[in-house]
C-alpha cells in the first residue's frame, strides 16, 4: 500500500514536470517558473494532489541545491574563486548586512520588537540560490559581471547561514540585553546544542579538519578511487561512486554543522581539474536537475493561498515592498562595485527574492519562540511568492531592461572565465588523436580531449596533458565537454562502431559542429561517408602512401616524381572512394567498378609522366616543334 | 695550386630522368672537390624548403650556382620558391642583409631553343642576357658578382655523346677554373656567356706562376 502511494506520489510530480515545463519553456517563460506553476496546480490549493507531505518533499529535494553548488564548483577553477574573493565578502557581506538592516527597519515600521525585526531582517536578507543560479544558466548568463556578482552573493549568504542559525536563539532571550560578546561565544558554541556536546575550540578544530580533509582527500584520494571504478568499466558504480561523494561530503559537514552546500561546493572546486570531472558532471546532473525540479514544484504547493485570500493586500503589499528594498540594496551594491548600470540591474533583478534558507530559518527561529507563527506563517508566503516572482523579473528584464542596454552588451568583453568552452573537442586520444592534438595545441588551439581508458589517462596526466576520463558516445558527456559551443569534433577512437555512434549522436543533436573521423579501413570509410561525415581520413592510409614514396625512391624514382605519383594516387583513391561509397547495388558491381577505378589509375599515372617536362625542354621552345603547331 | 673557392650548385629539374643533357652535366662534375651539388627537387618533393640549412649552405660557399633548365623564360618553380624563402631580409638583402656580399653567382642553363632563337629576329625576341636580368639584378642586390652565364642551347638537337661531351667538358673546366682562381677575373666580363671562348679566361698554371 505504501508503495503504491509513493508510485501514486512521484506519478503526480513526474507528470506535473513533464506537462508544465515544456509549456513554459515554449512560452519563454523558463522552467523554473514551469516547475513553481506546476507546484501550485497540484498543491493543496489546486488540485489537492499534494498535501502536508509536501513540506517533507521539499526538505528532500533541497538536496538538489547541493548537488547544484557540487556542480557549480566542478565548473570554478581554484584560481578563479580567488579571484573572486573580493565580490564574495565584499559585495556578500554587505548585501547581507544591509539588507538586514534596512528590511528589519521596515519591520520596526509594523510594529514588531527589535528581537523580531532582526531576525526577519537577516531571514530575508537571503536570496533562492537554486531559482537564480537554474535561471541565470538557463539564459547563459552565469559568466557574465553580473551573473558571477550574483553567485558571489549567494555564495556568501550560504556561508552567513550558520552565524545566523546560531545567533537567531540568542534573539529569544526576551528582555536582556544581549551582549556581543556573549552572543559570538554562542555563535561557536551553538552547533554544540544541535547534538554533540564539545567545548566551542574542540569544535573549530573538527570544523577545520573536516574541511581540511575534503581538500586533501579531493586532492589525493578521489582520483585513485575513480580510476579503480573506472577501470570496472560499470557506469552505474561509477555513477554510485559520485553519489556517494556528494552525500558523504554533505554528512560529514552536516555532522559539524556546516552548510552541506558549502562543503560539496568546496569539493566541487577541488575536483575542478580533475580527469574525471566531466564523467562525474555528466553523472551528477540529472540527479540534481530532478531534485532540484523536485524542490520548485514543492515550493509553488507550499505557497498559502489562503493567507493569500484573507488578507491579499498585506501579502501582494510585502512581496512587493520586500523584491523593492532587496532591489533598491542590489543596485546600490552594484552601483558601489563599479558594475556597469545593465549588470547592476541585472545583478539587482536576480537576487530580489526570498531563500529557500527563509523556510528552515522562519521554522526553526518559530520553535527558538523568536517569531511567533502569525508573524512567520504570512513571511512564509511572502518568500514563497517571491520566489515565484523571480522567473518572472528576469523575463522582464531580458524583454524591457535589456534591450535598452542592447549595444553595451555586444562590446562585452569576451569571457576568460570556462576552459569548457575549447573549439575542439577530441574523443579518443590514442595513437591517433594525440597527433592531432598535439598539432593542435602547437598551434596555439585549445582542446577538450575525452578518453575512455583509465590507464591511458594516468599516463597522459603524468605528462601534464589535460585529458578526462568518459566515453564520448554519451550524450550527456558530450554536453559536459562543451559540445554546443565547440566547433570542431575530432572523432579519433580506435573502435569502429564507436566512431559510427559518436558521428551519428553528435550530427543529431550538435548539428553545428563539424565533425573530423578516423576511419579504421575502407568499409569504415564509406559507412562514414554515407553518414555525412565532413572530414575523413583513413588511419593507416597517409603512412601507408609515404612508406610507397620510400619505397619508389629507393627503387632510383627521383624523389619529387615519387612524391607526384603519390599525390595522384591519394587523389585518385579518394575519389574513388567517395564514388564507392555513394554507390547502390550489390558486390559485383562495385568490384566493377573497382576494376575500373584501378585502370584509371594506372592510366592517369602514365599521363602525368607524359606531362612531365619532355626530354630536354618545354615544346614551346623548339623551333621543329613550334613549326608543328603553329 | 690549392682550392680558392667553393663552389653551390642549386640544381633544379623537375624531371631528371629525361633531361639527358643535365645528367650528363651533372656526372661530369661529379664528386669533384669543393663542389656541392645540391639537388633541389630531391631534397624537397613537396617544395617545402629548409631555410636555415639552404642559408647555412651559402654562408659555406662562395661561388653560387644555378643550374637548371630554361622554362618560360626563367627556373623551374622550386627555384623561385627557394629565393623567395631563402633570401630573406637581413640575409641576403636590405638592413643587415650582407650574408652574400662578395660571393660569385653564375646561371649554368640548358633551352630547347638554339642561340638564333634569341635574338630581335629569333621567336624569343629577347637575348639569354636580357631574359637572365632578373637573376643578375637579384645578385647584384645581394651584393654578389654576377658572372657572364653558362648557357647551352639548342638541347633537343643533342642526341650523341659526342656533342654533349664538348658542352660537359666546358662545365667542368669552367667550374674548375673558377674553384681554383685560374680564370681571368678581369676578362671574364667582357664575355656574354662563359662559355663562349672559355679557353681565353683560363689561365695556364705555368702563366699564373710567372705572373706571381
Amino acid at each position: 500500500m505504501h508503495n503504491e502511494n509513493l508510485f501514486f506520489q512521484a506519478f503526480i510530480y513526474l507528470a506535473a514536470a513533464v506537462l508544465s515545463v515544456p509549456i513554459s519553456k515554449r512560452l519563454g517563460l523558463g522552467s523554473v517558473l514551469g516547475y513553481l506553476i506546476a507546484g501550485v496546480i497540484i498543491g493543496p490549493f489546486g488540485l489537492h494532489f499534494v498535501g502536508q507531505e509536501g513540506e517533507d518533499v521539499m526538505h528532500f529535494a533541497e538536496f538538489g541545491v547541493v548537488m547544484m553548488l557540487f556542480l557549480v564548483g566542478l565548473e570554478l577553477q581554484p584560481s578563479l574563486l580567488w579571484r573572486l574573493r573580493l565580490p564574495i565578502l565584499g559585495l556578500g557581506g554587505l548585501q547581507v548586512v544591509v539588507t538586514s538592516l534596512l528590511v528589519a527597519a521596515i519591520a520596526l515600521l509594523f510594529g514588531l520588537s527589535w528581537q523580531m525585526a532582526l531576525s526577519v531582517g537577516m531571514i530575508l536578507a537571503m536570496s533562492s540560490t537554486a531559482i537564480v543560479l537554474q535561471t541565470l544558466n538557463e539564459k547563459g548568463l552565469t559568466k557574465t559581471e553580473a551573473g558571477q556578482s550574483a553567485f558571489s552573493v549567494l555564495l556568501f549568504q550560504d556561508i552567513a547561514v550558520i552565524p545566523i542559525l546560531a545567533f537567531l536563539p540568542l534573539l529569544a532571550m526576551k528582555g536582556n540585553a544581549v551582549s556581543l560578546l556573549a552572543s559570538q561565544v554562542m555563535m561557536a558554541a551553538e552547533p554544540a546544542a544541535e547534538g554533540s556536546a564539545l567545548p566551542p575550540w574542540q569544535q573549530a578544530l573538527l570544523v577545520m579538519s573536516v574541511v581540511g580533509g575534503i581538500i586533501v582527500g579531493g586532492r589525493f584520494l578521489v582520483r585513485p578511487v575513480f580510476r579503480i571504478i573506472a577501470a570496472t568499466r560499470l557506469r552505474e558504480i561509477f555513477t554510485a561512486t559520485a553519489l556517494l561523494l556528494v552525500i558523504g561530503i554533505a554528512l560529514a559537514m552536516q555532522a559539524v554543522g556546516l552548510s552541506p552546500a558549502l562543503g560539496t561546493f568546496v569539493a566541487g572546486v577541488v575536483l575542478a581539474d580533475n580527469e574525471y570531472r566531466h564523467e562525474i558532471e555528466s553523472d551528477i546532473e540529472p540527479f540534481k536537475g530532478l531534485l532540484l525540479g523536485l524542490f520548485f514544484i514543492s515550493v509553488g504547493a507550499s505557497v498559502n493561498f489562503n493567507l493569500l485570500l484573507q488578507q491579499p493586500l498585506l501579502i501582494l503589499g510585502l512581496v512587493l515592498g520586500l523584491a523593492i528594498a532587496k532591489f533598491v540594496v542590489l543596485a546600490a551594491l552594484g552601483w558601489f562595485f563599479k558594475l556597469e548600470l545593465s549588470q547592476s540591474l541585472l545583478f539587482a533583478f536576480a537576487l530580489a527574492q526570498g531563500g529557500e534558507f527563509a523556510f528552515v530559518l522562519f521554522s526553526f527561529a518559530t520553535q527558538s519562540n523568536v517569531l511567533t507563527s502569525a508573524v512567520a506563517a504570512p513571511l512564509i508566503a511572502v518568500v514563497a511568492l517571491s520566489m515565484v516572482l523571480t522567473p518572472l523579473l528576469m523575463i522582464f528584464y531580458e524583454k524591457v531592461v535589456q534591450p535598452r542596454f542592447a549595444a553595451a552588451i555586444e562590446d562585452r568583453e569576451p569571457d576568460e572565465i570556462d576552459d569548457n568552452e575549447n573549439p575542439v573537442i577530441i574523443a579518443g586520444f590514442g595513437r591517433f588523436g594525440q597527433i592531432v592534438g598535439r598539432l593542435l595545441l602547437a598551434n596555439g588551439c585549445q582542446i577538450t580531449v575525452l578518453d575512455h581508458s583509465p590507464a591511458q589517462i594516468e599516463l597522459l596526466r603524468r605528462f601534464e596533458w589535460k585529458v578526462f576520463y568518459g566515453d564520448a558516445s554519451r550524450l550527456d558527456l558530450l554536453h559536459a565537454a562543451g559540445a554546443e559551443r565547440a566547433r570542431l569534433l575530432v572523432v579519433a577512437i580506435d573502435e569502429r562502431e564507436k566512431v559510427l555512434e559518436v558521428v551519428e549522436l553528435a550530427r543529431k543533436h550538435f548539428p553545428h559542429l563539424k565533425i573530423l573521423a578516423r576511419a579504421t579501413d575502407r568499409r569504415h570509410a564509406y559507412e562514414l561517408i554515407r553518414h555525412g561525415v565532413d572530414v575523413i581520413r583513413r588511419e593507416t592510409f597517409g603512412s601507408a602512401l609515404d612508406m610507397g614514396v620510400d619505397a619508389l625512391k629507393l627503387l632510383g624514382v627521383r624523389s619529387n616524381r615519387a612524391y607526384r605519383a603519390a599525390q595522384i594516387f591519394k587523389r585518385h583513391d579518394e575519389e574513388a572512394l567517395r564514388d564507392v561509397a555513394l554507390m547502390e547495388g550489390d558486390d559485383k558491381v562495385v568490384i566493377a567498378r573497382s576494376r575500373q577505378l584501378a585502370r584509371d589509375l594506372e592510366q592517369l599515372l602514365q599521363t602525368d609522366e607524359r606531362e612531365m617536362p619532355q626530354d630536354t625542354d618545354r615544346a614551346w621552345d623548339i623551333s621543329a616543334l613550334r613549326k608543328d603547331v603553329i | 695550386m690549392g682550392v680558392s673557392n667553393r663552389i653551390l650548385i642549386l640544381f633544379a629539374h623537375p624531371a631528371l630522368e629525361k633531361s639527358w643533357v643535365n645528367r650528363q652535366l651533372l656526372q661530369g662534375i661529379q664528386g669533384i672537390d669543393a663542389i656541392t651539388v645540391h639537388d633541389l627537387y630531391e631534397q624537397y618533393p613537396n617544395l617545402h624548403i629548409d631555410v636555415k640549412f639552404e642559408q647555412n649552405l651559402l654562408l659555406n660557399h662562395d661561388i653560387i650556382v644555378f643550374q637548371h633548365p630554361f622554362y618560360w623564360y626563367s627556373s623551374p618553380a622550386i627555384l623561385k620558391e627557394w629565393q623567395d624563402l631563402v633570401l630573406e631580409l637581413g640575409f641576403a638583402y636590405g638592413h643587415g642583409g650582407t650574408a652574400l656580399r662578395g660571393k660569385k653567382f653564375l646561371s649554368a642553363i640548358t633551352t630547347g631553343g638554339s642561340e638564333q632563337a634569341y635574338c630581335r629576329q629569333g621567336h624569343n625576341f629577347f637575348t639569354i642576357r636580357e631574359l637572365l636580368a632578373p637573376f643578375e639584378q637579384t645578385a647584384r642586390l645581394c651584393g654578389m658578382d654576377y658572372l657572364p652565364p653558362f648557357v647551352i642551347q639548342g638541347t633537343h638537337e643533342l642526341r650523341h655523346s659526342d656533342q654533349i661531351g664538348k658542352h660537359v667538358n666546358d662545365y667542368r673546366t669552367a667550374l674548375i677554373a673558377l674553384r681554383d682562381d685560374t680564370i681571368d677575373w678581369e676578362q671574364i666580363q667582357q664575355h656574354k656567356h662563359l662559355n663562349h671562348k672559355l679557353e681565353q679566361l683560363i689561365k695556364t698554371p705555368e702563366i699564373s706562376h710567372h705572373a706571381q
